[in-house]
């Protein structure tokens, strides 16, 4: 398990920043279809943390990239831990109602 | 030409209001229900395997390989993540890494959300972790079926991704479903073959390392090896 997270985590910081930068599937839909601009930011979103996996305030492409990725898969990995944690069943100990004693 | 990241996710502005919030609330249906899913079955030891996962789906979706005519694509993990933990507790770890994607490094619109959530997450989730269930029952209950049923399955997942995205599209009057359908599913098609190799290579490997946390495995390919500490279903 832990292999699998610096799996992970290896993978976001030293492989993506060498990731293919060409559109993606729906982008290259949406551009040859002609309905690419119709696309925006939510405001909210124009002051995201890391706007397009890039970590701010860092002038190497390929640098920010894989700081983003290193960034984002850590806090993936505790809000889904924490998320789990919060939400397990509980078997022993603060026994939810209806639980055999 | 504005620069917006778009990948696979659908950005803000290609849907209508009433297609975005249908979406969103068939999401927070689903994620709602695989919220009490977690509360009823999802034991300590699996706690984990749920933290992961969402970090290696995030991982690789960062990972854009390049496809025919200058597009690329990435690993969506839908099926990947139903075959570890089942199709309801798949929609949480996608639904938690697309919210990410969206807030953090606006990834993904935001009215988008829950399309992106069903798209991407909940619909493969569910039509895969029910179409492996059901191959098993049919299958032999071996290593390679179960292998290349998930395989299969994965494929499907991100085709019916890419089909219902170019439904909502239309929906909006973005673009007729008549000029994106064919384009979403040529280009998904090749996609699909990537989700296909690594989800069949996750789940091997996962399957090699700790049988016990592949839980829609047939009990035939969990049992070997290492003693089983999930408790029994059903038992009291």
């Amino acid at each position: 398990m832990i292999l699998a997270l610096a799996l992970a985590v290896g993978l976001a910081t030293a492989v993506s920043p060498f990731a293919s930068s060409n559109p993606d599937g729906l982008e290259h839909v949406a551009k040859r279809k002609d309905f690419l601009d119709e696309g925006k930011l939510a405001r909210i979103q124009q002051d995201s943390p890391i706007s397009g996996y890039a970590f701010p305030g860092i002038g190497n492409e390929r640098v920010a990239t894989g700081l983003a990725g290193f960034v984002g898969t850590i806090a993936v990995f505790a809000l889904g831990y924490g998320l789990a944690f919060v939400l397990r069943r509980r078997e022993r100990g603060g026994a939810p109602p209806g639980a055999p004693a | 030409m504005i620069d917006i990241p778009i990948a696979l996710h659908i950005p803000d502005g290609f849907l209508s209001a009433g297609v975005a919030a249908s979406c969103g609330l068939a999401a927070i249906a689903a994620v709602a229900w695989g919220l009490r899913v977690a509360n009823v079955e999802l034991d300590e030891a699996r706690v984990p395997l749920l933290g992961v996962l969402a970090a290696f789906i995030f991982a690789a979706q960062m990972l854009n390989f390049p496809i025919a005519g200058g597009t690329s694509g990435h690993f969506l993990g839908a099926t990947l993540a139903a075959v570890l933990l089942g199709p309801w507790l798949a929609c949480l770890v996608m639904a938690v890494v697309i919210v990410v994607q969206a807030f953090a490094f606006a990834d993904g619109g935001v009215s988008a959300l829950g399309a992106n959530v069903l798209n991407m997450g909940v619909l493969g989730a569910l039509l895969a972790g029910y179409l492996v269930v059901a191959a098993g029952r049919l299958l032999p209950r071996t290593r390679v079926a179960f292998l290349g049923v998930a395989g299969v399955v994965s494929w499907v997942a991100v085709m019916t991704g890419a089909a219902a995205t170019s439904v909502e599209l239309a929906a909006s009057d973005t673009v007729p479903l008549a000029t994106s359908l064919p384009a979403m599913l040529g280009v998904h098609a090749v996609i699909g073959l990537g989700e296909a190799v690594i989800t069949v290579a996750a789940v091997s490997a996962v399957l090699a390392a700790r049988p016990d946390l592949v839980a829609l495995a047939p009990k035939e390919l969990t049992a070997a090896g290492a003693p089983v500490t999930r408790p029994a279903e059903g038992a009291v």
